[in-house]
């Protein structure tokens, strides 16, 4: 008898599927978003602001020096030469410092790359501010052509005091198709 | 539908075509049978290989396969279905309901778990081998460096997480629609309550996964970078995703285990359930705290250093439910009139050593402490205490305990506490080495190690080889009880078992509680 009418399961399946389906959109409208979010906000995994920072007038601490150390590294496939000028700098928190990156395109075609930076402690990104960087824009080079590529960059005067070495890696990638370019293919 | 009396169809198109809940559950008993015995095979392979140092058997890259696959196969083919497969069987028993929900769905949910299977065992036979990263398959191992056959693990993954919503959804329409009248939610079966909330569990949890290998695919053959750091994406993204379903998982697979047990120690103990209310909230207690632990899965990403407090307390916390249902088990058998028939057997060895267990997850849930064991094979240690002694002793406790009265024939008694005997010493020689290996330092997933580590190694290799082979006789009693057991006609089976299951003939007829029950006013629970 209770057959012949709807089969009052139907109704809590419906709804448990709806759920089901919900949680595979959470997945990716939240989950995935809010993953960088959180990153950005916290500073969590070296990640550091793409952004020009506007320095604010400041005093150099010139108590205390930190220890800077710069790494180029190239992505799977990226053929360019990329290092930087120096390795190791020691800077005084509040006083703006500038060093230079070398690149070098050594195939025949154009290519444009992008350097993506990290910080590590991540609890010092929040900390080292770039006010000029290569990593801030795409670089165009045409093929056997080389380039000096500009930082400059502020410690804050709030670095937390254990922090004596901040390590600045840069990881190169090839944008070239991504960008609009030509000639990725045959440039590997 | 007139012939509401008619029996089971003939043939083969019987189980292919079955609607009816004592079937489907015997198909998924069956076929959870056969996946242990396949990831018994893996084991048993990776345990020989490491039965000395250095490479005697099998490649690197193939030993990597096996584990791999040991731990997929165990998961999603062993464990998680022969839960499913008790909870067909049961729950419509215990609640006084003539059938699941969703018969039809029913049917479905089973009948595409074997290709799910069918895909991912194919995959060891693909150029370039089967998916070799580890059954957590973290990206960028699981993407950019996975084999071809990576797409039918992604696959195989989609469909068994469709085969465990649609179960899930199928028990919770049962639970929540079919009941007999009287049988409230604090009546119900603590197995039935352990379901339920398991159920929600997987609804919730397995879309995640879903989204996971689906994000994967993408990353593979669509050229996205959710995990490739490339293209702005995030491998440890991957491992939130991944553990923010896979510690929910782990108490999917034990939840129903708890059941299990909850209702074998009373019957043995001729007691009610010590606590059953406190059993219930804990239970949810549990469920809602594994949502907020998953990063202690984590501890060595590199999170900050209030994340790591964060899950550290939080995973500490889960204690305090599950001490209460330790506490409550042991309370039950607390002067009780107990008997050590093997059902019993097993569940005083899963509450050992679910216990020791418990307190290794307690040890590893120290973030600090846990930057040195994370990855070792103290880990292995820690979650086959349990998985295996947790899941699979509640689980053959189960399949011993009900066995009577779903065949009507009883097992060979002896021959169970054999089983029960070598399954706890095999198991205990297996595992408890390792806790000592992992703690000096030998990683997990490696097919060769350091000299130091060969004769704890040893004695692992030898405990599994006792612990597979003990797997045989259980096979052999179960078939001789089914084809030629002593007949049980008494409805209660065990004088101590309480619940609508056993009052119903031995063995019960295909189709039962067509006519609700009626449930005594006095709490029937137990």
């Amino acid at each position: 008898m209770l057959r012949l009418n709807r089969n009052p399961g139907a109704d809590t399946a419906i709804k448990l599927a709806v759920v089901a389906c919900a949680m595979f959109a959470f997945v990716f409208v939240v989950m995935v978003p809010l993953y960088d979010v959180l990153c950005d906000a916290l500073g969590i995994n070296g990640k550091t602001s793409n952004t020009a920072y506007t320095a604010v007038p400041a005093a150099v601490d010139t108590s205390r020096e930190v220890k800077i150390q710069f790494i180029a590294t190239n992505n799977d496939g990226m053929p360019w030469g990329f290092r930087p000028q120096v390795t190791q700098l020691t800077v005084h928190p509040g006083a703006a410092t500038d060093t230079i990156f070398y690149a070098e395109n050594p195939t025949n075609l154009p290519m444009i790359a992008q350097a993506i930076p990290s910080v590590t402690p991540s609890r010092a990104a929040g900390y080292f501010h770039k006010t000029e960087c290569f990593c801030f824009n795409q670089q165009p080079l045409d093929g056997m052509a080389s380039t000096e590529m500009p930082l400059q960059f502020v410690v804050d005067q709030d670095l937390p005091k254990d922090i004596r070495t901040i390590t600045l890696s840069y990881t190169l990638f090839d944008v070239t198709t991504m960008a609009g370019g030509t000639g990725t293919i045959a440039a590997r | 539908m007139g012939d509401h009396h008619h029996g089971p169809a003939k043939g083969l198109s019987r189980w292919l075509f079955t609607t009816n809940h004592k079937d489907i559950g015997t198909m998924y008993l069956w076929f959870s049978f056969a996946m242990f015995i396949l990831g018994g095979t893996f084991a048993m392979i990776i345990r020989a290989e490491l039965f000395q140092p250095g490479m005697q058997l099998v490649e690197p890259g193939f030993f990597n396969q096996m584990t791999t696959l040991h731990g997929l196969v165990m998961v999603f083919g062993a464990i998680m279905p022969s839960f499913v497969g008790l909870a067909n069987w049961l729950i419509p028993m215990m609640i006084g309901a003539p059938d699941m929900a969703l018969p039809r769905m029913n049917n479905w949910s089973f009948w595409i778990l074997p290709p799910g299977f069918l895909m991912l065992a194919s995959t060891l036979f693909m150029e370039g081998g089967a998916p070799a990263f580890g059954w957590t398959f973290y990206a960028p191992l699981s993407t950019t460096y996975a084999a071809p056959s990576v797409t039918f693990f992604i696959f195989s993954i989609h469909v068994l997480g469709v085969s465990s919503i649609m179960g899930s959804i199928n028990i919770i329409a049962t639970i929540m629609n079919m009941r007999a009248p009287g049988m409230t939610y604090m009546k119900m079966p603590l197995f039935v309550w352990t379901w339920f909330i398991t159920a929600f569990l997987l609804v919730a949890v397995m879309p995640v996964l879903a989204g996971a290998v689906t994000m994967m695919l993408m990353d593979i053959h669509f050229g996205t970078s959710f995990f490739s750091a490339a293209g702005g994406g995030d491998p440890v993204l991957f491992q939130h995703i991944f553990w923010f379903f896979g510690h929910p998982e782990v108490y999917i697979i034990i939840l129903p285990a708890f059941g299990v047990v909850s209702q074998v120690i009373p019957a043995f103990s001729r007691k009610p359930l010590f606590g059953y209310a406190s059993m219930v909230y804990a239970t949810a207690a549990i469920a809602i705290l594994s949502f907020v632990v998953w990063a202690h899965h984590m501890y060595t990403v590199g999170m900050p250093v209030a994340g790591e407090l964060f899950f550290m307390y939080a995973t500490m916390l889960i204690a305090v439910p599950t001490g209460v249902k330790v506490f409550n088990w042991v309370s039950t058998m607390w002067r009780g009139a107990l008997s050590f028939e093997t059902p019993m057997l097993f569940s005083i060895g899963f509450l050992v050593l679910f216990t020791i267990g418990g307190f290794t997850g307690l040890m590893l849930s120290i973030a600090p402490a846990d930057f040195q064991y994370h990855d070792t094979y103290f880990v292995v240690a820690h979650f086959h205490y349990v998985m295996v002694a947790g899941a699979v002793f509640s689980m053959t406790s189960a399949v011993y305990f009900w066995l009577p009265k779903w065949t009507g024939r009883m097992y060979n008694e002896t021959m169970g506490k054999v089983h029960f005997w070598i399954s706890f010493v095999g198991f205990n020689v297996t595992f408890f080495p390792q806790h000592f290996v992992g703690l000096a330092g030998m990683p997990r997933r490696v097919p060769d190690y350091a000299l130091q580590f060969a004769d704890f190694n040893m004695m692992s290799s030898i405990g599994a080889f006792v612990y597979g082979a003990s797997q045989i006789l259980f096979l052999y009693n179960v078939i001789a009880t089914i084809v030629a057991g002593e007949r049980v006609s008494d409805e209660q089976v065990w004088d101590g078992a309480e619940g609508l299951e056993w009052t119903l003939p031995t063995p019960p007829p295909y189709h039962t509680f067509e006519v609700p029950p009626q449930i005594e006013a006095s709490p029937a629970h137990g």
